[in-house]
């Protein structure tokens, strides 16, 4: 459980990171994202989780690979401009076969102000499924713990890769 | 410089000599799972075929997974170009059970030998140690194998050293390219499950 922080009342990341507690996940890589910035403080606060800060979001895959192979269960972090990063290195877990699950806070859709993130915004869900990953989209508070819950068992149970992608409507869309 | 820097399968082989249960080794694509390989086959070896820069990363995350054994990353100078960033990333984790030998031919030895970027002075262990690695040497021939080991399979903290080695392609060999016989074999031995 995390020490010396409190969840805000109603932020539904917290059932995340206690789909991450029930599948037992001991490590949590990231590149900062605005929209997961609750989830990233509490795996901070866990003692049972080890955090590592990415310079870019591909680095993640190799650390969740190494922790597979120490036999430790590992969650990735990003946003959807971040999926792009990760392509040629989505052949590490088609080949190998390692669980990976990934939680994705999206841009470029549902509002988007800046047009920038349009581009991989949009193509990221088609990203993802070619490097192998079961796409789940969640757009409402009351999905995310069971999505999560899901993308646990989907992947540390069954062996397929799993990616949640939080939509722009669920987390809403940035503004200026 | 080509034929006056150190010899690579000796290196490798030398590292490898006498090697301790929990030395677990990650190797990147090309040249240095040749190496490897050509040192014995050990199912506590992990070989990357691909995901070119990833060898830095897998190291990391297997050291914090198992902070008893020992992780040594063999990778190339190109591998570790393309994952600069990792350094970083390991300099702020800081784990105390990871070390990197860098096997430097100043080449992109798999695609025809085009110069790389440490033969126009980018200096690798500088670079490590800017990042907060406890210590980054680079060795060239003759070589210290002593300090060499010492360094890589003693020392505490995040450490690196580049060998700056001899030119030229070796015979390859080739160990299982079947990543998912790599990773279960690899847990088998480590962990005693798949």
């Amino acid at each position: 459980m995390p020490q010396g922080f409190e969840w805000a009342p109603g932020d539904w990341r917290r059932d995340i990171h206690e789909a991450f507690t029930a599948a037992d996940v001991r490590q949590m890589a990231y590149v900062p994202d605005a929209g997961h910035a609750s989830l990233i403080l509490a795996c901070h606060a866990d003692p049972s989780i080890e955090t590592t800060v990415l310079t870019t979001e591909e680095e993640g895959i190799g650390v969740l690979a190494g922790a597979h192979l120490g036999g430790q269960r590992g969650v990735l972090l990003m946003q959807s401009s971040g999926v792009g990063n990760c392509v040629n290195t989505f052949s590490l877990i088609r080949n190998c076969g390692f669980p990976m699950v990934t939680i994705i806070t999206m841009r470029g859709e549902w509002g988007e102000f800046n047009p920038w993130q349009v581009a991989m915004g949009q193509g990221t869900e088609a990203a993802l499924q070619a490097g192998g990953f079961v796409v789940h989209r969640i757009d409402r508070a009351d999905e995310v713990g069971g999505a999560a819950r899901a993308a646990m068992s989907m992947c540390f149970d069954g062996g397929t890769p799993v990616a949640l992608l939080l939509s722009q409507k669920l987390i809403g869309a940035k503004t200026f | 410089m080509t034929n006056m820097g150190i010899d690579r399968r000796e290196l490798v082989a030398g590292l490898l000599r006498d090697r301790p249960d929990n030395l677990l080794v990650v190797t990147s694509l090309g040249s240095p799972t040749y190496d490897v390989a050509a040192a014995g086959d050990d199912p506590r070896n992990f070989y990357l075929w691909g995901a070119m820069g990833s060898a830095a990363t897998v190291g990391l995350g297997l050291a914090l997974a198992r902070p008893s054994d020992r992780v040594l990353v063999i990778a190339g100078d190109g591998e570790l170009l393309m994952a600069l960033g990792a350094l970083a990333t390991i300099g702020a984790k800081k784990p105390g059970n990871l070390a990197l030998a860098i096997l430097d031919n100043e080449r992109y030895g798999e695609t025809g030998g085009q110069p790389s970027h440490t033969g126009a002075g980018v200096d690798i262990p500088a670079i490590a140690r800017a990042c907060g690695f406890a210590r980054a040497e680079s060795f060239r021939a003759p070589l210290d194998l002593a300090a060499a080991r010492e360094l890589l399979l003693q020392e505490a903290g995040a450490v690196l050293a580049t060998f700056k080695i001899a030119g030229g392609e070796l015979p390859r060999v080739m160990p299982s390219r079947d990543g998912h016989y790599l990773r279960t074999r690899f847990r088998q031995a480590v962990l005693g499950r798949v």
